[in-house]
């Protein structure tokens, strides 16, 4: 019964809200508008964007030695996450008979289980990190540590239903993974989407100037 | 004429507050996730140890704000009552934030994960600050003299007409003044009228050896702006109209920006978007046409310079300005065994005294601490000698310098080219 309610009736809500959201988050950012720039640019602006949308993925040279743990902490989580979202069998079943009607193989268990490991490791030092650093103390804010719990929590229910197969607790998990849907467009979250837009305006601007940014 | 708001009214800097945020800024606080690497790529937090310098966090009343008033989640928020509306003590308490401990390096504009310029957010927040009249007293007081004597420091065209009187005297060359269809109009920093005026004659000497037409305009010679460090847009565009309104007047086809980071940035960037419009002339920096004539063969050079050197990027015209090889050619030239230091080009630490912190009283002393990178930087290759192209720079390293006792010697690249400029009648002469 539960299980058929966060599968069913809450899981239809859960989308709307995630799909609805974002789409308003991005029209709000968008709708705001940029002037055009009347400078004669010194070279092109759409190159300047493309590239920084892809160089910001690492940290540029001469700044990683104060970034490496936050570098290597932020690829773990975000690559374990990504390959536990995309890959795990159980949500490759689930995206192929509920969203897209097609699926691809699964990632091996022995994958599922580094991806997990990554992921956790990689959250929990991020997040310990902003606990403990004192710069980390004085910017974060309370959606930062919901998002990280709720992150967190989606991850532990999801690694102990797949391990335990069992039907209350894949329940737990998709009313987990709901309530993130719900929270997600109202949080820092979004990053997930606007970071391709905010990277697009600063490449553009820095390489209408000619400045590799 | 635009003024400098001088009286304290919070609420004017909320209404500017609000329309400062773009999509471009609604998008950086939409992707923050508040990682705080920033604060690794600031002088100001990494040089004094506090969070609050965390460049992200200097513009939180921005993020604040935003978040209340223009995401659907704060609207809902505060119609429920939660959070409250910006006050009075966040401007008080956030003006230090905003100018004494940023000085728009756009260090950390470069790191950001997300891509966010704060730097640009940092001076979109002190147009807020400028329409409250929460500013530092030594910059509304530069900002006063731009705007009612034409120059920052003060100076007058009597001031600079005596020094070139001198240039003219010691060269021997006529320093042409209000020359209608001159090519290039030169501008100038007050702060190379009165302290680096052999800046003036060094570019005299290249530009007669290079056969350059050039004028000095007598009534728009200035080329700072205090408008773009108060962070006013009509303070910005009253200095910036001077200029291109001369310029066109004498229909030059081009305007030389000086050695002077923010004034390459206020004329070359942001000047046509202040005035509403592309100019009918182009803004070519110093260095950049120096570079021009050295590939001409119009700019030649002889002997080389034994000592020691280095290259401090100023931050406006390398990482903000895309001129990062020019100096590097030129230097070539005329010393080609000058020792980059360890962080160098679009990633260098700023001088500490950008953004109108040279102008800043009230920043004396962070900005003398936050030196202590430059001097790491600088202890590291050892030289005797540090080449540079801000005359801005280059003071507030002089004094920081001497702060420290460290026997470093600070010079300008044109300078520098100009002692070792073949005499002319060696080089080959080229109409433009």
């Amino acid at each position: 019964m539960f299980l058929e309610f966060v599968e069913g009736p809450l899981w239809y809500i859960a989308v709307v809200i995630f799909l609805v959201g974002i789409a308003i988050r991005i029209y709000e950012v968008l709708a705001r508008g940029v002037k055009p720039d009347l400078a004669v640019p010194r070279t092109d602006g759409m190159a300047g964007a493309l590239r920084t949308i892809v160089t910001r993925s690492w940290t540029a040279k001469g700044f990683s030695s104060g970034a490496v743990f936050h570098l290597i902490a932020g690829y773990m989580f975000h690559i374990g996450l990504f390959v536990l979202i995309i890959f795990a069998a159980p949500h490759v079943v689930f995206i192929e008979e509920r969203i897209l009607g097609f699926g691809w193989t699964p990632a091996p268990h022995w994958v599922f289980i580094v991806a997990a490991d990554l992921a956790f490791a990689g959250l929990v030092l991020l997040w310990l990190r902003r606990m403990m650093h004192p710069v980390m103390r004085q910017i974060s804010t309370f959606d930062d540590h919901a998002a990280a719990v709720l992150t967190f929590v989606v991850m532990f229910t999801g690694c102990m239903a797949l391990l335990l197969s069992h039907d209350s607790l894949r329940a737990i998990h998709m009313l987990t993974v709901c309530m993130l849907m719900i929270y997600f467009p109202f949080s820092r979250l979004m990053h997930a989407f606007t970071f391709v837009i905010s990277r697009s305006y600063t490449g553009a601007v820095m390489g209408r100037k000619g400045v590799q940014a | 004429m635009a003024k400098v708001v001088t009286e304290h009214d919070y609420k004017r800097g909320i209404e500017v507050l609000r329309t400062q945020i773009d999509a471009k800024i609604a998008s950086y606080l939409s992707s923050c996730v508040n990682c705080g690497l920033c604060a690794e790529a600031c002088l100001f937090y990494t040089e004094t140890g506090d969070p609050r310098y965390t460049p992200i966090y200097k513009v939180e009343p921005m993020r604040r704000l935003w978040q209340r008033e223009q995401t659907f989640a704060g609207k809902i928020g505060k119609a429920l009552g939660f959070g409250r509306d910006l006050t009075e003590a966040d401007f008080a308490e956030w003006q230090e934030m905003t100018y004494d401990s940023c000085t728009l390096c756009g260090r950390c504009s470069m790191v950001c994960p997300v891509g966010n310029d704060i730097a640009y957010m940092i001076r979109k927040q002190r147009e807020a600050f400028s329409a409250a009249g929460y500013t530092p007293k030594g910059l509304q007081e530069a900002s006063t003299r731009a705007l009612e004597i034409g120059s920052p420091m003060g100076v007058t065209w009597k001031a600079l007409s005596a020094q070139i009187g001198h240039v003219e005297k010691a060269t021997g060359l006529m320093i042409p003044v209000d020359v209608q269809g001159a090519d290039y109009m030169t501008l100038f920093s007050s702060m190379e009228i009165m302290n680096f005026p052999e800046y003036i004659e060094a570019i005299a000497r290249i530009f007669d050896a290079a056969g350059v037409s050039w004028t000095v305009s007598s009534k728009a010679f200035e080329a700072t702006n205090s408008g773009i460090q108060i962070g006013s847009s009509e303070i910005a565009r009253e200095l910036v109209s001077r200029v291109v309104d001369a310029a066109e007047g004498f229909g030059c086809k081009y305007v030389i920006s000086p050695e002077c980071g923010h004034a390459y940035t206020a004329i070359r960037w942001d000047g046509p978007n202040l005035i509403g419009r592309p100019y009918e002339f182009e803004v070519v920096h110093i260095l950049e046409l120096l570079d021009q004539l050295r590939q001409q063969g119009r700019l030649q050079t002889e002997g080389i310079d034994e000592r020691h050197l280095t290259f401090h990027d100023p931050c406006q015209i390398v990482r903000r300005g895309g001129v990062e090889q020019e100096p590097r050619n030129l230097l070539g030239m005329v010393a080609p065994n000058f020792e980059e230091m360890p962080d160098r080009g679009i990633v260098n630490w700023c001088c500490g005294g950008g953004g109108g912190l040279s102008a800043n009283e009230e920043a004396h002393d962070l900005r003398t601490t936050v030196f202590k990178v430059k001097k790491r930087q600088l202890e590291a290759v050892g030289v005797e000698t540090m080449v540079t192209a801000c005359a801005n720079c280059r003071i507030v390293m002089e004094e920081a310098l001497e702060h420290y006792e460290m026997p470093v010697v600070v010079e300008g690249v044109t300078e520098l080219l100009a002692a070792h400029l073949k005499p002319k009648a060696d080089a080959p002469q080229s109409a433009d």
